[in-house]
């Protein structure tokens, strides 16, 4: 990454020499905003030949692996393949916010990504509410959800959003209330803060039992969050057809696509930043060649994604109201004694530290 | 619901009125795949139907067939050699093991496990392989004739046969692991469409639905036909009558199917696996009926002959019609979530039900 920045350093001073400063904030700003564009993409498409491998690799069966090497174009030709495709829609649906819904789930799931720390110097906004903005942001991609399955005027797409409304808004809490038994032991919600107290190990290590606890409240009620089974009773096939999107096409049906395997890249990676130390790798190598921090970052990540397909192709999905008892009977009092065990631990000192 | 809905599994449409998640009524819409089969029975000559049959429950393609057989031979009196026999039993047994592990996979998907599709098609595809080797077809197998067998079984038959036993046997357990002790499957399943044995009775459930509500209906062992008197075996029996009772029932009839085959297949006794007809069969005038256990409950052919080619009127009591009837009563109450696990537990094959 030292190589990497020192072009981003040059083009930096270039522009600010040749335009005036807040023409060059500007265009550095939509340079950013694209190169994170790219990476949602590529992200994004990955992640589903990932998926894809994954699923066939449970299945019995050797998935997509013609096109490209190992298949990896595949995803490729499929987002060309639904670009040059029509967009139709119904005729019954509320266009404007039909058309509208797509890009709330697709800005906020970039916004996210944004806060992201990939590693020390790859970190777009460090923001010092780190944590409260990811928490934040993921539940406005509700409404995405809400206002597409709305406005399509299908009525399993109503029942979709419907089921999605009270899963999300019911999650967001274990998700919160996880993420604030973490903040209790780091003292601070800036996520480059958060990675740098972990120096002395990793959280999951230095909380223990609560930090255990926690970290399993988290991946549960994060896979709730991203809508995907064992909780996707959003779009349950065999009961709702395709769900909130059942509607939609092309690109459109893209977004939300794309956007669901971004949610849980990023559910995955803040799991990895809070409980297994983002990009710090043993023996401090990433201290002394940074960019191998993206590298440990990455695998970090796409071994918490993994977990999370690993559920998808093995559980049945739940009932809605089971889903809602898992939380509001369950979940959600565990989450509340785990955070006074926290607070204990923390005024006790018990924390281990290396 | 429907008619086209991935959990209907064919053009079953079904009025669901609702209340926000709960189940008010159930109304189910019949019709998408009526293709008369009844009334072109009535055309048909006796070699011709057992054609047809097979085109009602495909899932159990030669249980049908053997149905039709059967009514046919006994109406003939025409005894069958013990070879044509133990064959058709095997056969039958087979079908219902290729059939319920075809379920399995679909009941998995209904309540959202992908994965077990293909862990359920991976087994059925040993069967299909069996049985194009040995009759020529994977789906609608044609294998039985009135008066035996259209040929005689492949030479690799027995030994493939046996090795499927052996292969399945080690793969039940896996099916137990992957799915039975889910705890989530079974929070899904337990306690939900919960059906009593009295209700079973009076809308005539049969088969998997009948016997997971304490209901002892096995054709097999009250009206044992083929070489289904010469085999011991326990009928699958639960008493919850729930989804999960249902589901059992199935799994327990995999190891049940597996022991008839084993009793068997060691000893084909020698013989012709045909006895001669006449081209033309023309059963003397009278009403003859027959039922056996398909996959599905109890399949009753029903026949009255004036003594011509023909079949007067040829009547088909098909398993899959009776357990639909009973849908609304055990899905009301329910959410939307219950209403497709109850209905992949009653395994419905719709064109078995639009005849």
């Amino acid at each position: 990454m030292k190589y990497g920045l020192s072009i981003i350093t040059t083009i930096h001073d270039w522009l600010y020499s040749v335009m005036p400063e807040w023409l060059a904030g500007l265009v550095e700003m939509i340079l950013i905003a694209l190169v994170y564009l790219g990476i949602f993409s590529i992200a994004g498409l990955f992640l589903v030949l990932m998926e894809r491998r994954v699923a066939a690799w449970f299945q019995l069966r050797v998935g997509p692996n013609r096109v490209g090497f190992q298949g990896l174009l595949q995803t490729m030709a499929d987002a060309l393949k639904l670009l040059s495709k029509e967009l139709t829609g119904t005729e019954k649906a509320d266009k404007f916010l039909y058309n509208l819904a797509p890009y709330f789930v697709i800005v906020t799931s970039l916004m996210a990504l944004a806060v992201i720390p990939f590693t020390k110097e790859f970190h777009a906004f460090d923001i010092n509410i780190g944590i409260l903005f990811l928490i934040a942001i993921s539940s406005i991609g509700v409404i995405g959800i809400l206002l597409g399955g709305w406005s399509s005027n299908n009525k399993y797409a109503l029942i979709g959003a419907m089921r999605s409304g009270v899963q999300t808004i019911s999650y967001e809490l274990s998700v919160g209330l996880s993420l604030l038994t973490m903040i209790l032991l780091t003292g601070t919600l800036q996520l480059s803060e958060i990675i740098e107290v972990q120096k002395s190990g990793w959280l999951i290590v230095q909380g223990h039992i609560p930090a255990i606890i926690a970290f399993m409240i988290f991946m549960i009620s994060g896979t709730a969050e991203t809508n995907r089974a064992p909780f996707d009773m959003v779009e349950a096939e065999s009961e709702l057809g395709a769900g909130f999107h059942t509607e939609y096409s092309g690109m459109k049906f893209a977004y939300f696509f794309l956007a669901e395997f971004i949610n849980m890249f990023i559910i995955a990676a803040i799991a990895t930043t809070v409980f297994f130390g983002g990009w710090l790798s043993p023996f401090g190598i990433t201290e002394s060649i940074p960019w191998l921090g993206v590298l440990w970052f990455l695998i970090k990540t796409l071994l918490l994604v993994f977990l999370m397909m690993w559920f998808r192709w093995t559980f049945p999905r739940l009932r809605v109201d089971q889903l809602l008892t898992l939380e509001w009977k369950y979940l959600l009092p565990i989450n509340l004694v785990n955070i006074v065990l926290m607070a204990l631990l923390v005024w006790g000192n018990l924390i281990i530290k290396f | 619901m429907g008619p086209q809905h991935p959990a209907t599994h064919g053009v079953l449409r079904l009025v669901l009125t609702i209340d926000g998640e709960i189940i008010k009524k159930v109304d189910p819409d019949l019709g998408y795949i009526h293709r008369s089969i009844e009334k072109m029975c009535e055309r048909d000559s006796y070699q011709q139907i057992v054609h047809l049959t097979d085109r009602m429950d495909y899932l159990s393609s030669n249980i049908n067939n053997e149905a039709v057989c059967l009514a046919v031979e006994n109406a003939l009196q025409l005894e069958v050699p013990d070879r044509v026999k133990v064959i058709r039993t095997i056969i039958g047994e087979l079908t219902r093991i290729s059939s319920h592990c075809l379920w399995w996979g679909v009941m998995g998907m209904d309540v959202g496990a992908l994965t077990t599709y293909f862990y359920g098609f991976r087994d059925r595809e040993l069967i299909n392989d069996i049985m194009e080797e040995t009759c020529g077809a994977r789906l609608t197998m044609n294998y039985n004739v009135p008066g035996g067998l259209m040929f005689d079984i492949h030479p690799n038959f027995v030994s493939r046969v046996k090795k499927f036993v052996a292969h399945f046997k080690t793969k039940i357990p896996e099916y137990d692991r992957l799915l039975t002790n889910n705890v989530i499957f079974q929070k899904r399943t337990k306690g939900v469409g919960v059906l009593s044995k009295e209700d079973a009775i009076s809308f005539g459930a049969s088969g998997p639905v009948g016997r997971a509500s304490g209901y002892s209906c096995d054709v097999r062992k009250y009206h044992p036909y083929s070489a289904l008197d010469r085999v011991t075996f326990n009928e699958a029996l639960q008493t919850e009558g729930d989804t999960f009772a249902r589901y059992k029932v199935r799994i327990q009839e995999f190891w049940e199917s597996l022991s008839i085959i084993e009793q068997l297949i060691d000893n084909i006794p020698e013989g012709e696996h045909r006895v001669p007809t006449n081209a033309v069969i023309k059963l003397p005038k009278g009403e003859y009926y027959q039922k056996v256990e398909t996959a599905r409950g109890e399949l009753g052919v029903y026949i009255i002959s004036t003594g011509t080619k023909n079949p007067y009127r040829l009547k088909f009591r098909s398993p899959g019609f009776s357990n639909l009837s009973l849908l609304n009563h055990i899905a009301v109450g329910g959410k939307i979530g219950d209403l497709v696990a109850t209905m992949a537990t009653l395994d419905l094959v719709i064109p078995d039900i639009d005849r």
